[in-house]
């Protein structure tokens, strides 16, 4: 698996599946996409570099631990739901506040906040055991 | 266009606790997720099948006119997909730390948390 | 009123604000999520951890309190997420089984937190001790407090990963063996509970339970609904350990850190317990009846085959795991007795065996951390060791063993008092029965291990006592199992508060009209 093609390739390539995560994310609000296929996208593009370059290099690019990832991930999903308590309307209820930012419609919503927190839940908890799984066979 | 589709859970079932019946843990858990392959095509079909017709609500009323597709199911099946992937992925994770540190995943020779011919219990005080 | 099963349009163009009392319900799984989610990241914090943990623990405590006051004075109240309308979006609904059994389970949670920061050593706790802990309180909870079927799978879904995370702490050999028939009867068990829901879907078309209440009376006897009954009633007894099922729970609980086991013992198999009442008995009464007979017998072989289990073991914490069982038994009873009584009793003893179990289990660990070890041929002395352990796990095995004025008296009261009321003579003799044999085998075990001299072999008050633990360490430890041995005391001498709870409880499963109202809106 280790070939000089390949582990020429794989960062090029991991940072290429990341930015289409990212992009899956956002698109998944009004069209098929989101935060969970995302998530799985990215998580993929992890264990790629770190089949092609080593766990350690891996846990080393990613900063903080998996798991931490995906416990801000659920972090942020729960507290997506803390601002309709200030607006008395029942928990995780939809909250949208579109701000013109040089003239363009930008729209903000606690959705979005939500997906994102799954994103980071499933990267994090998926490249956990990617990693687990990895770090053993050798 | 139900029919076929609760034949092949039939299948599905039928495979998966088959392969479950095995005394390797692998097969078992391939059985596991066979079967809840099988659940989740359950659910798909216990909410009807209807064809091209996107349950949207018309601009301005308040229900959707005529009979639409379903669109409860495939939100049930998601997350059934979600969680049973993230135990499965949890399971086989466990599942090879355990024949990493027993050396065996055929279930007779999985014995160390209930070992057989055990003493006996203490007869008196 | 709106007419369950329609849905009244006009109710979803109403804006007024949620009473932040409604928040109530929805509280407990968002202080958890959000502690665990903090502790997840907190990982390398050790020290920080137990703090947070034990914060969160202690809010979830008073919230559910003030919870259970609110639903005992004012009825159940529900919050539908997102202002779907209800039997659309998901709703949460507490009534005052779901709030009791809440809190019940959180100061369970809130002492083995407390106990778990002396028995859980730093090492392990990097493995993540306290985030399970608290991520597997969000999945009990949410269980205790949802109103949807397909929401409570879920909610069973997150307590089951977590407490995988719980389970194989540590990573031995024999925690990995046990976590293994652990997990896959669970995800089975889980598996099952889904097919049973598809179907009911498939038959009833709505997932809500207040909805499913009207629907699954109408559909007559045409509908295959007695077998997916069986299915429910299968998947629960196989969550909540009754006999032909039990198997998994003495292969497993043995092996985990002994806070885990206590939190295991006190709260999941009364999660299994919940469900079987839940749906069982308000959302099918019909099929209960049908299957009444059925659950009877389960009941009768698991009370008493726990108890024969009890008394063939030479581990303190299998022997312990065997009471679970037995309790769970006497549960079943309850519940397929059916009558107010019942289930009254059945809910009054899911509360009794969360409290006392997992004090019991808190109480072997020190026991056993004293003592060296969990084999009962190889314990003793501990009396002449810590005195006050002793009285404390004397009042911990008589409660479990059902007898006055402990807090295992009442609820076997309450249920063999509904069956000879039923004119089921021999049910009420097999209660009875079981707490003889409880008693038989916690006598015996405390016997061994506290009151005799020294292990077997060693002369009686012999030199070879085990050394007692340094004052701190016994301290924290015996703190929490007194405060829930406290509990079970005052339980048992003033019985009539949860009693009226319980009762109330069991009212609301056998006429869930209030439960329904508060769903749909209407009327008071």
């Amino acid at each position: 698996m280790r070939t000089i093609i390949f582990r020429t390739i794989a960062p090029y390539l991991t940072a290429l599946m990341v930015l289409f995560s990212i992009f899956v994310l956002l698109r998944g609000h009004n069209a098929p996409g989101g935060g969970f296929i995302g998530g799985l996208i990215a998580a993929s593009a992890i264990a790629i570099y770190g089949i092609a370059c080593g766990v350690t290099a891996v846990r080393h690019a990613l900063v903080f631990t998996p798991t931490a990832i995906s416990g801000f991930g659920l972090f942020l999903s729960a507290a997506s739901g803390l601002p309709s308590l200030l607006l008395g309307v029942p928990f995780l209820t939809g909250l949208w506040w579109t701000p013109h930012v040089f003239g363009a419609e930008i729209p903000v919503a606690t959705p979005v906040v939500f997906d994102i927190g799954v994103y980071f839940v499933v990267v994090g908890a998926i490249s956990a055991i990617a990693l687990t799984l990895e770090e053993k066979e050798r | 266009m139900e029919a076929p589709i609760a034949i092949l859970v039939g299948f599905f079932f039928g495979g998966g606790i088959y392969l479950m019946l095995s005394n390797s843990l692998i097969r078992i858990l391939i059985g596991l997720v066979i079967l809840s392959n099988g659940v989740n095509l359950l659910i798909f079909v216990s909410g009807r099948i209807f064809r091209e017709v996107p349950p949207i609500i018309p601009e301005g009323a308040l229900v959707p006119d005529g009979v639409t597709a379903n669109p409860l199911p495939q939100a049930l099946i998601l997350t059934a997909i979600v969680i049973s992937f993230s135990l499965f992925a949890f399971i086989l994770v466990l599942v090879f730390r355990a024949y990493q540190a027993i050396g065996s995943d055929k279930t007779p020779e999985l014995k160390v948390a209930e070992p057989l011919g055990g003493p006996v219990p203490p007869e008196g005080y | 009123m709106a007419m369950p099963g329609t849905v009244d349009l006009a109710r979803a163009l109403v804006l007024a604000p949620t009473p932040l009392a409604d928040y109530l319900v929805i509280a407990p799984v968002m202080v958890t999520v959000l502690a665990g989610a903090v502790l997840v990241m907190l990982r390398n914090f050790p020290r920080l951890q137990p703090l947070i943990a034990i914060a969160a623990m202690a809010a979830l405590v008073a919230n559910n309190a003030l919870l259970l006051a609110r639903v005992a004075v004012s009825g159940p109240i529900t919050m539908t997420m997102g202002r779907w309308l209800p039997p659309f979006g998901i709703s949460f609904s507490a009534d005052v089984l779901g709030a009791t059994f809440a809190l019940a389970a959180s100061v369970v949670a809130l002492a083995v937190a407390v106990y778990a920061m002396r028995d859980v050593p730093e090492g392990l706790r990097r493995y993540g001790f306290y985030p399970c802990l608290t991520l597997m309180m969000t999945g009990v909870c949410g269980a205790f407090l949802t109103g949807d079927i397909f929401n409570l799978y879920v909610w069973f879904e997150v307590l089951l990963i977590a407490s995988f995370g719980l389970i194989v702490l540590g990573n031995s050999r024999e925690q990995l063996d046990g976590a293994i028939r652990y997990a896959i009867l669970n995800l089975l068990a889980t598996t099952l509970f889904l097919v049973a829901i598809g179907y009911l879907y498939g038959v009833a078309g709505t997932l809500n339970m207040a909805d499913l209440v009207d629907r699954i009376r109408g559909l007559g006897e045409a509908a295959p609904i007695n077998t997916i009954a069986a299915l429910f009633i299968l998947a629960f007894a196989m969550k909540a350990a009754a006999f032909p099922l039990h198997f998994w729970l003495p292969a497993s609980y043995h092996t985990p850190a002994i806070s885990a086991a206590a939190l295991f013992a006190g709260l999941l198999t009364k999660v299994g317990v919940y469900a079987l009442l839940r749906v069982l008995v308000m959302l099918m009464p019909a099929q209960r009846a049908v299957f009444g007979d059925v659950i009877l017998w389960v009941a009768i072989v698991t009370m008493i085959g726990a108890g024969l289990g009890a008394i063939a073991q030479s581990d303190l914490r299998r022997m312990l795991g065997y009471f679970v069982i037995s309790g769970i038994g006497a549960m079943l009873a309850g519940i397929a007795l059916g009558s107010q009584l019942g289930l009254a009793g059945a809910a009054f003893y899911a509360v009794h065996s969360m409290i006392v179990s997992a004090a019991l289990y808190l109480g072997a660990g020190v026991a056993g951390r004293i003592g060296g070890s969990f084999d009962l041929r190889e314990t003793g002395g501990l009396y002449a060791v810590a005195p006050a352990l002793a009285a404390i796990v004397l009042v911990l095995v008589l409660a479990v063993g059902g007898l006055p004025p402990f807090s295992g008296f009442w609820p076997k009261v309450l249920i063999t008092e509904a069956a000879l009321q039923a004119g089921r003579w021999w049910l009420a003799a097999a209660v009875l029965l079981s707490g003889f044999l409880t008693t038989i085998a916690g006598g015996r075990a405390f016997g061994m291990a506290f009151w005799r001299g020294g292990a077997a072999g060693t002369p009686d008050g012999a030199e070879a006592l085990p050394r007692p633990l340094p004052a701190a360490e016994m301290l924290g430890l015996t703190l929490p199992v007194a405060f829930l041995a406290a509990l079970a005391i005052l339980i048992g001498l003033f019985p009539d508060p949860l009693m009226s709870l319980t009762d109330g409880a069991a009212l609301g499963l056998l006429d869930p009209a209030a439960y329904i109202r508060s769903v749909f809106g209407g009327g008071p």
